[in-house]
């Protein structure tokens, strides 16, 4: 019963671990949690980075152990990468996309049948928008030019297992 | 055939030096690789490539990371060490990735060849392509899990090299003449990409990964695909000039390569930077 509910401290706790560098989007909204574990006095974190080369991982890694320490329950806290299941743009939550948007940053659009994709703007909603660089400044974002409001945007990548 | 854990797998010492075999070739590869990519920083056509480059090499460098954490996980070691401080003679690579990106250094009159290096990239990026592909079906469970992911990454990186590779053989102006220039320079090498190695047998055996010549077969289909449209026919010719990198068979620019790359962990090999 006690670990039930220091499961759900641990789950508040890593929303306030936000991206190091979309500081509106927690690690649990970018659906980077795929389990925690507690055993007696000890909580194992499993995460699933994003992308491999992401070096923000490292940093992560210390804001979630940094977090859970903080809250004075464990006596040993671990945080593990795992690579199964992948990581995939559509385990971003419900609120993690409104969060993106907030920021500036258009949500993960979804696959259509032939791979194709398409990206509203994110500041006025224009669908007038074309594909600049779908390599951005970081691994999982793409770079792209609105039309309609006349201002470049990234958006996040699309990633699924169907590719 | 599923191996799960680290455990099964050094139960049979065959299976081990198999499993090992393969996870430094495909370590090293993308290691040399993501390398020479990343030398072309600030030097690439254009800012938009820069920017896209830069990416793809994080993106391949992160691969390596993985396949070097598979052999730590195993007991071979540390994977910085593995990754920074073996010696040239201990590297599995092939000859072609390590070959620099043309005369000069990154510091000093840096006279690159892009055509070179699209032709390169958009080749190795097929047969890793190829190889990722038959990986997902591994033998060894942690591999199969890390190829889904390579996977992923890798559907982007293809794309971006088809874009070059199309666009530069379709070209007017002197880009035909030495993007063909370039294709005969990668593929007198390319046989040491498609290399299983020496005990390219046992790792097939063990199915880990399909045989040597079903990649080969696969890599010729989509190269005679890709030819065709545009308007090319594919040399199948391929060979291995300078050796065979499975053998440890490497040229000067390998050392020169991992004297630089290496610089900074070898200053202080126990630091956590």
């Amino acid at each position: 019963m006690q670990e039930e509910v220091n499961i759900m401290k641990v789950w508040d706790a890593l929303q306030q671990v936000k991206d190091p560098e979309i500081d509106s989007v927690s690690v649990v909204d970018l659906g980077m949690v795929e389990a925690i574990d507690v055993k007696n006095q000890e909580v194992t974190i499993q995460m699933l980075p994003t992308f491999m080369g992401c070096p923000a991982l490292e940093i992560i890694k210390k804001n979630v152990e940094n977090e859970i320490n903080n809250l004075a329950l464990f006596k040993k806290v671990q945080v593990y990468f795992i690579y199964q299941p992948p990581w995939t743009s559509d385990r971003i939550t419900a609120q993690g996309r409104i969060h993106l948007q907030d920021f500036g940053i258009a949500p993960p659009p979804t696959l259509d049948d032939s791979g194709e994709w398409h990206v509203d703007c994110p500041y006025c909603g224009s669908t007038y928008t074309t594909l600049d660089n779908i390599f951005g400044p970081t691994a999982c974002r793409s770079i792209l030019y609105c039309k309609g409001c006349k201002n470049p945007f990234e958006a996040m990548k699309p990633i699924s297992t169907m590719m | 055939m599923n191996i799960a854990t680290v455990e099964e797998a050094k139960k049979d010492a065959s299976y081990y030096k198999a499993l090992t075999a393969l996870l430094y070739q495909l370590a090293d590869d993308d290691f040399i690789i993501a390398y020479r990519g990343s030398e072309w920083l600030g030097l690439a056509p254009h800012i938009e490539e820069d920017v896209a480059f830069s990416s793809i090499n994080q993106d391949t460098m992160g691969h390596a990371a993985m396949y070097y954490q598979l052999l730590e996980d195993l007991g071979e070691g540390d994977m910085d060490a593995l990754a920074h401080g073996r010696k040239a003679a201990d590297r599995v690579n092939a000859v072609l990735l390590e070959k620099v990106n043309g005369s000069g250094t990154y510091l000093t009159e840096p006279k690159y060849d892009w055509a070179y290096t699209v032709v390169r990239h958009y080749f190795y990026t097929q047969a890793k392509k190829i190889k990722v592909e038959a990986l997902k079906n591994s033998s060894y469970e942690p591999l199969k899990h890390v190829a889904v992911k390579v996977n992923m990454e890798l559907y982007y990186h293809l794309l971006h090299w088809r874009t070059w590779f199309r666009q530069l053989c379709t070209a007017n102006g002197e880009a035909k003449t030495r993007m063909k220039a370039a294709i005969d320079r990668v593929l007198e090498e390319f046989d040491g990409v498609l290399s299983l190695g020496p005990s390219g047998v046992q790792i097939t055996q063990h199915q880990l990964i399909d045989s040597e010549g079903d990649i080969r077969l696969r890599f010729t289909e989509e190269m005679t695909n890709m030819f065709e449209k545009v308007e090319m026919s594919f040399p199948a010719n391929m060979g291995m000039k300078s050796g065979n990198g499975r053998k440890g068979d490497h040229t000067k620019d390998l050392d020169d390569a991992l004297l630089t790359l290496s610089e900074v962990y070898n200053s202080n090999p126990a630091a956590v930077w």
